[in-house]
């Protein structure tokens, strides 16, 4: 299944977007997401935060179609 | 009643802490945060903040509902800013009003750690050397989150 996702503040600057879109095995997995979003630029950490539907989601939650996915950086808020 | 908000225009500090007070209350606890000139080091001279407004929305409201229930009575706004920030102006406030002290320090200080811990708000630190950084500055829920 193909991904479609926003991305923000210092992720969005690495791969040059605020827009991402990657490529996984069916049922897609966060877990999958999650790792193919690293390969989006080498300034990308090993396990960054991915967000479904505005919820944090854990490895196992699986994504479908129509879903908002959200890849988020390290929050610093306050 | 007990709101949070994402703000682009200055934080009315006063109007906020007016706004949680009732005549039930006898303590208004607030918490602000503010804009510092310094960081690691470095003279800054400003921020931009910015934000995934909508789940930033959810986790602000999330986090008023459990300061309420862990602080039974609590009346809280929780606002943040986001935007380009100058030093020395308001960036989030917190404003808890109870009829005692304890439990408007309580949901003020757990409402405010929550915040920094969760809330997708961003910011970059702008220099007076004219450069600027993204602050990677909690990465406590990046554990909980992949665990």
């Amino acid at each position: 299944m193909i991904v479609a996702g926003r991305v923000f503040a210092s992720y969005a600057d690495a791969i040059g977007s605020d827009r991402a879109t990657v490529s996984v095995p069916d049922p897609a997995t966060v877990g999958a997401v999650r790792a193919a979003v690293t390969t989006l630029s080498p300034s990308m950490p090993p396990r960054p935060i991915i967000a479904v539907n505005e919820e944090y989601a854990t490895d196992d939650v699986i994504i479908a179609p129509g879903d908002e996915v959200a890849v988020i950086p390290p929050v610093a808020g306050g | 009643m007990s709101r949070s908000a994402i703000v682009t225009a200055p934080i009315d500090v006063s109007a906020i802490a007016e706004e949680v007070q009732a005549a039930t209350s006898g303590a208004v606890a607030t918490f602000l945060g503010t804009v510092r000139n310094t960081s690691g080091g470095r003279a800054v001279t400003g921020l931009e903040y910015s934000a995934y407004t909508e789940m930033a929305t959810r986790e602000m409201d999330a986090i008023v509902r459990e300061a309420i229930a862990i602080a039974t009575g609590v009346e809280l706004v929780a606002v943040h800013r986001v935007g380009d920030l100058m030093v020395g102006d308001v960036c989030v406030m917190i404003a808890a009003a109870h009829a005692h002290r304890s439990p408007a320090f309580d949901a003020c200080r757990y409402a405010i750690e929550e915040i920094k811990k969760r809330v997708p708000i961003w910011k970059r630190e702008r220099y007076a050397d004219g450069s600027s950084e993204w602050v990677n500055a909690c990465t406590q829920h990046a554990t909980s989150a992949s665990t």
